[in-house]
């Protein structure tokens, strides 16, 4: 069965596009470790292998992914946006 | 499967290639070892910009890459060539004690042209020799092979290193010795490779390291936040290190590692391995072989193009853009896993079949298209 978007883990704040995704499309999720599937509307352009916000993320959050935190959000970001680095940090080595 | 074929070496080390390397001891001895080559096609040489005035611990290192490399048992035999004696002999001492045939070439009182030729003779006798060794059967069990990924996005983390990981517990499982890396790829996910050691000792090692690492980078007054992830990793849509590495900690499998490797160290026994080496995928690569890897899995996201003068380098890559895009470097297609269209099982079905092939003599992408990346870490400036 071929997913758009997958997500590593339950409570995962974000998922990985698998293929381009446009803004208006509403897909389904698909949980790696469960099988389950997470609704989410995509709201603008997010690229193959980028990732999608599953639910809003209000700034400052640690955001997950694997389970584990891959940083923290510079803005608020919207359910179906695209999180990168232009609202997405590294914890680490962050001077 | 089919019956696994390589070479026996007197050492009793197995390689999957036959190759005559002429291995140059330092920078300005490359023009010579490349005119052996040269006049001895089928011979192979490694030229490298170091191997002057080094010392401490970054000596030690260029000496165990040089020596490895030539000990590695996908190298038949070894033409040593060096501008002065004490080093050449020095090289070859540590290559001969393997048992293979090796002979060193000194350029000092006598010139490029004398010393060509008489390496020349001795390369062409090595190549005869080794043309006559056959292949025979052999066991996983027999084999060290090495893992890394590059160019690196996230279609790995999903789909290219989970199903890496399964072939690691496979090999790992048949008693292989399997070698990974990548010291500053391990950030924010070393604490899950550090309950990943075998013993606690084996843990404190690696922590050990980790932090040592850092306190490197910290000591230079900087981060890595520039530099990893690099440019082609956000391109490919990895925003920060953390991710990079939770990414990059899948291909590992689930088996413990056994031991903290010095780069370029040998591993003394099967199992998973860690080995303090840089991220950079030809310096990793080129340290895992002078260990002793004779094949290296390298997963590809945005598409990675390295190869190894002596160890074929199977590509792997879960992303259909690149697969499309840059098919001639591809060995393993596995865009079909990334949508979920084959399961993890499948796709480590796929690598294995293709593992199988390249050990019994399938050339690999990268060793058809001539890459031959033989880089060397430097640890700091020399005197």
């Amino acid at each position: 069965m071929a997913y758009k978007v997958v997500v590593h883990r339950p409570q995962d704040d974000v998922g990985v596009a698998v293929s381009d995704l446009e803004p208006g499309e509403q897909l389904e999720a698909y949980v790696l470790e469960n099988g389950r599937k997470i609704p989410v509307r995509v709201v603008e352009p997010i690229p193959l292998g980028h990732k999608i916000a599953l639910r809003d993320i209000p700034e400052g959050k640690e955001v997950i992914e694997y389970g584990e935190k891959i940083g923290r959000a510079t803005t608020a970001i919207p359910a179906g946006a695209h999180v990168h680095v232009h609202n997405l940090r590294s914890l680490r080595w962050s001077a | 499967m089919s019956q696994l074929t390589g070479y026996r070496r007197p050492d009793g080390r197995v390689g999957v290639r036959n190759h005559v390397i002429v291995l140059p001891v330092d920078d300005i001895s490359n023009a010579a070892a490349e005119g052996v080559a040269k006049l001895i096609p089928g011979t192979l040489a490694l030229p490298h910009p170091y191997g002057r005035l080094q010392f401490g611990e970054d000596l030690d290192l260029f000496f165990r890459t040089l020596i490895g490399t030539g000990r590695n048992p996908n190298v038949a035999a070894a033409v040593v060539v060096g501008i002065e004696p004490k080093w050449v002999q020095r090289v070859v001492d540590g290559i001969a004690s393997t048992g293979k045939p090796v002979e060193g070439f000194s350029i000092e009182e006598q010139g490029d042209l004398k010393t060509i030729a008489q390496a020349a003779r001795a390369a062409k006798a090595f190549l005869q020799e080794s043309s006559e060794i056959e292949r025979e059967p052999i066991q996983l069990n027999d084999l060290v092979v090495s893992i890394k990924c590059g160019e690196s996005d996230p279609t790995l983390g999903v789909a290219g290193n989970p199903a890496l990981g399964r072939v690691v517990d496979r090999l790992v499982d048949a008693g292989a010795a399997v070698i990974f890396g990548e010291t500053s790829e391990l950030t924010g996910a070393e604490h899950l490779v550090a309950a990943r050691a075998a013993t606690p000792e084996v843990r404190e090692a690696f922590l050990n390291t980790y932090r040592a690492y850092v306190a490197f980078i910290e000591a230079q007054g900087v981060d890595l936040l520039g530099s990893q992830p690099t440019e082609g990793n956000i391109r490919g849509g990895l925003s920060t290190i953390e991710e990079k590495a939770l990414g990059n900690i899948q291909k590992l499998g689930t088996r413990p590692f056994q031991s903290v490797l010095k780069p370029a160290e040998a591993p003394k026994g099967p199992g998973l391995h860690f080995m303090d080496t840089s991220s950079a995928a030809a310096e990793m690569v080129t340290l895992a072989a002078a260990a002793g890897s004779v094949l290296h899995f390298f997963t590809t996201g945005q598409g990675n193009v390295v190869g190894h003068p002596i160890i074929p380098v199977v590509k792997i890559s879960p992303n259909p853009k690149t697969v499309r895009t840059m098919s001639e470097h591809i060995d393993v297609d596995l865009s079909r896993l990334l949508v979920g269209e084959m399961t993890l099982d499948e796709g480590a079905d796929a690598i294995w079949d293709v593992f199988v092939r390249t050990v019994r003599g399938r050339l690999t992408a990268a060793e058809a298209l001539g890459h031959r990346e033989f880089v060397l870490t430097k640890l700091y400036r020399s005197a």
